[in-house]
């Protein structure tokens, strides 16, 4: 049976990570499933988790009243949901459901920011990955305000 | 290459029967069409164009959006946004417009023969790359992993809805699906176009792109398929200019150094990239 180190060790966003640090790592974290339709996380709540997803689907929402749950963003196998456990006031900002069968591996914030805090070569690695994530998500949302399927010039 | 321009023919319509036509979304239509001169049909190469004349309107260059087996029904899948493109939507069956073509250079499918093919399509980009698709399919043992990325801005904006459910049950095509605002009953992914690049099974080394959309679109999409490590020279889009002659003299279609109706529409990545950082080429 996998250990959580060798499915991290799989996992895109830990990929060339050290050993020594995926051990870490993997002891600030726990396996766990959400049926189709479960929340990971909701909007307002204590952000005490990230998850390193590892399989399903889960989309990232907020309601906006008279429309709804308005789905911002999906995610999926590879990728990471959560980054409101770094930073004061540590709420999370949006809703996660999981839209299919979701595996994923979730971090105890608390422990990590702890560890992070005790040894800043392996706090600095981790921040330098979530930076990318974070700039790459800002990038995309960026692209999606450019609404570039909007209306063809005149013909 | 187009015909010479020398060749008075070339730029001579032909008369060319509507046979049906068919509303895709609420503003495209596609619609089917038959040489009506007993001249022949339209063998064209997928990513080719056609000048398409609606008479007493005006002309406009449309890309093909049919299969290049079947070259007997000449297909143009065309959003109503001005008069002539409305003109062309607003056709019934057995109107006759004009046609001269095909023009340009198009997808160069023996570029990806025995490599991984990534094919990006972004809203009416879907068009001129079915007739890609269509062949890469017709041929599905020449090519390596085949994955068709797709985005639109909702899930009603998707075009060709039945034939993208047929390419999603087949094993050997990797489709996937993202919209920019989807709805409580899309089950697609949410996020633009480029969020899917990461997310595709491809070895990038060996692989060769197509990409068709709004320009920004295919930009950043060129940008982040070389990042991933598709060669530049391997990344192929097909550029929209305002095609007049369509046979490389009037110029203004001209885009840097190439005139797309002649050089293009589909043009390497390494070739444009300069050009398209320059702000109003």
């Amino acid at each position: 049976m996998d250990t959580i180190d060798d499915l991290l060790s799989r996992h895109p966003f830990f990929t060339g990570l050290k050993p020594e640090y995926l051990a870490l790592i993997a002891g600030c974290g726990q396996n766990v499933h959400f049926a189709p339709g479960a929340y990971l996380l909701r909007e307002g709540g204590t952000a005490d988790q990230f998850f390193a997803i590892r399989g399903g689907s889960v989309a990232v929402e907020t309601y906006v009243p008279s429309r709804g749950a308005v789905t911002l963003q999906t995610l999926g196998e590879g990728e990471i949901l959560g980054w409101s456990w770094l930073f004061p006031p540590y709420v999370w900002q949006f809703d996660a459901r999981a839209r299919e069968e979701v595996r994923a591996t979730a971090f105890d914030g608390t422990c990590l920011r702890t560890k992070c805090d005790a040894d800043p070569a392996l706090g600095y690695e981790l921040m330098k990955r979530l930076a990318r994530l974070v700039s790459g998500r800002l990038e995309a949302a960026r692209r999606q305000l450019l609404d570039v399927y909007g209306p063809a010039p005149v013909r | 290459m187009g015909p010479p321009p020398s060749d008075s023919a070339a730029l001579r319509p032909r008369p060319f029967r509507v046979t049906r036509a068919r509303r895709e979304l609420a503003d495209v239509w596609t619609l089917e069409l038959e040489a009506s001169d007993g001249g022949g049909p339209v063998t064209f190469r997928p990513g080719q164009f056609t000048m398409v004349y609606v008479f007493g309107i005006g002309e406009v260059p449309l890309s093909i959006s049919g299969d290049p087996a079947k070259p007997d029904v000449l297909v143009h899948t065309v959003r109503a946004v001005g008069a002539v493109t409305r003109a062309v939507c607003a056709a019934k069956k057995d109107d006759v417009l004009g046609v001269r073509g095909p023009y340009g250079a198009g997808w160069p499918v023996e570029a990806a023969l025995g490599r991984d093919v990534v094919i990006m399509a972004g809203g009416l980009g879907l068009a001129p790359l079915r007739p890609f698709v269509r062949a890469v399919m017709a041929q599905r043992r020449a090519f390596g992993r085949v994955v068709l990325l797709i985005g639109a801005r909702t899930p009603a904006s998707l075009l060709f809805a039945r034939e993208m459910a047929r390419w999603r049950a087949r094993f050997d095509l990797d489709v996937r699906v993202t919209v920019d605002a989807g709805d409580a009953a899309w089950k697609g992914d949410v996020g633009v176009i480029t969020t899917l690049v990461p997310r595709a099974t491809f070895d990038p080394g060996t692989t060769t792109a197509f990409v068709c959309g709004p320009e920004v679109m295919m930009r950043f999409a060129a940008a982040d398929l070389v990042h991933r490590g598709v060669p530049p020279a391997l990344v192929f889009l097909s550029m929209e200019r305002n095609m007049k002659c369509a046979v490389g003299v009037c110029g203004h279609c001209q885009f840097g150094p190439a005139f797309v109706c002649r050089d293009g529409p589909v043009l390497s990545y390494a070739r444009i990239e300069a050009s398209l950082r320059i702000r109003e080429v």
